[in-house]
């Protein structure tokens, strides 16, 4: 049972896997922007609507939430095409992880607006706000910081989740590594530094979002409070 | 030869969806038992458990499901342990998920008021006697909404050992696309077949954790 780590073919690879490295970033990035964003709308929409009206929304939030991320990026990836409709293996990627967090951020977005009390409403017309204005600061500002926590937590998720990508060939940093250890048959020392590289980024996304949201939200001490906790972390998502 | 998507290839996939639920029962026994350790050992006394516990945590949450699953695949083969794709699969789900559940269970622990220790101790029950008696009992209460949530992950994380060869659903619908080439519907099928397990996990899981709050006011 010889055990010995060899890194020096892989390190021959490194610009593979920083292009790779770059990739994860660039998609990750993309996908919480946008995906937040489509999770935000469809949140806001919701709460504007009637109660018989909102279920598009919560079709769209359960199909996405109860079935695998892979199968939805099979089903963009393999079938669009066969209804006429092309994608690469880049945007199928993007695509599929923009819907992905669209859904799990509505349902977020979802639970901190309906943490606002009734009464904050009332108040804050009282105090002669305009409608926009109540709903910009005493609804949607303490509703998303109340639920950044939870917020930080999916988009670590969704990163980590890219790494599937790679089935369908993008070439992100798992994808660089399959590549890589197709090379260099040092399957072990690929993987265990592409692991390294993804949790070092998962810690570097959740100190930056962390240090955003505090940034964000730096106004009034208590919005951390207790109230942060509305949402419970989704667990394990990674779908 | 290209054959139709009729009867045969659907009684297939649900076929394969039962190893894609032996695949979630294996890896949440298993996952469960390891992830119980890391919750007593992430909340006991002493501090050198307690640290092991919490890097085991954050190390495993930070690295993809996928990563877990190459790594246990392929450091065991390179250690010269050759082990059948299902079993190096439900191993590493299992270690996957016994980091969340371990951090589940953790939070439901602590969550447990410090006077019920106090209280179970000045009994003088003894640790275990206490975990047994006093504070499990409160804690499953607590974790158990989340914990059936977390299936719900783990169902479609099985769907990523597609990889190695295993023949779960997922794979099941590759190989039905490749015979079939109607990859939407195929695809769509399995996305059904996999809601139909995960939506009614999910409900039971908001539900619970409705009775629980409801109990809790009352």
């Amino acid at each position: 049972m010889a055990f010995e780590l060899q890194f020096a073919p892989v390190l021959a690879d490194a610009p593979v896997l920083l292009e790779g490295f770059w990739l994860t970033v660039k998609l990750s990035f993309s996908a919480i922007c946008l995906g937040a964003g489509i999770g935000l709308s469809a949140a806001m929409a919701r709460s504007m609507l009637a109660a018989r009206h909102r279920w598009p929304i919560d079709l769209y939030v359960e199909l996405i939430r109860n079935t695998p991320f892979l199968v939805q990026l099979y089903i963009i990836f393999f079938g669009l095409p066969s209804l006429g409709i092309r994608v690469s293996a880049e945007s199928a990627g993007l695509l599929a992880m923009t819907i992905n967090l669209g859904a799990y951020t509505t349902e977020i977005f979802r639970a901190g607006i309906d943490s606002i009390h009734r009464s904050q409403i009332e108040a804050g017309l009282s105090l002669a706000l305009t409608r926009r204005q109540v709903f910009q600061y005493v609804i949607l500002k303490p509703a998303v910081s109340r639920v950044w926590p939870s917020l930080v937590s999916q988009f670590i998720l969704i990163m980590l989740t890219s790494s599937v990508c790679s089935f369908i060939s993008v070439e992100e940093l798992s994808g660089a590594a399959a590549l890589i250890q197709s090379e260099t048959y040092r399957s072990f020392e690929v993987y265990l530094l592409v692991s390294l590289l993804y949790l070092l980024l998962a810690l570097a996304f959740k100190a930056g979002l962390t240090a955003l949201g505090r940034l964000l939200f730096a106004t009034k001490a208590p919005a951390a409070g207790p109230a942060a906790q509305v949402v419970p972390p989704v667990a394990g998502g990674q779908p | 030869m290209i054959r139709p998507f009729g009867v045969d290839e659907i009684l297939f996939l649900l076929q394969s969806a039962g190893w894609t639920l032996v695949l979630t029962l294996a890896a949440s026994l298993l996952g469960g038992a390891l992830g119980l350790a890391i919750a007593l050992a992430r909340v006991a006394d002493n501090p050198v458990a307690r640290e092991l516990a919490r890097g085991y945590i954050a190390v495993l949450q930070g690295v993809p499901v996928l990563m877990v699953l190459f790594l246990s695949y392929y450091g065991l083969s390179h250690a010269g342990i050759e082990l059948p794709p299902i079993v190096a699969a439900s191993l590493s789900l299992s270690i996957y998920a016994s980091a969340y559940l371990g951090d589940i269970w953790r939070g439901a622990i602590q969550s447990v008021p410090r006077q019920q220790w106090e209280a179970s101790a000045s009994l003088a029950l003894s640790r275990a006697q206490q975990y047994r008696y006093v504070i499990l009992p409160q804690s499953v209460k607590i974790a158990l909404p989340p914990t059936v949530g977390f299936l719900v992950q783990l169902v479609k994380n099985t769907s990523i050992v597609s990889i190695v060869s295993v023949v779960e659903l997922t794979r099941a619908g590759q190989l039905v696309n490749n015979v079939t080439f109607q990859p939407f519907k195929v695809f769509v099928t399995v996305a059904l077949i996999y809601f139909a397990i995960c939506y009614p996990l999910s409900r039971v899981s908001r539900r619970l954790e409705g009775s629980f709050s409801v109990h809790r006011s009352g």
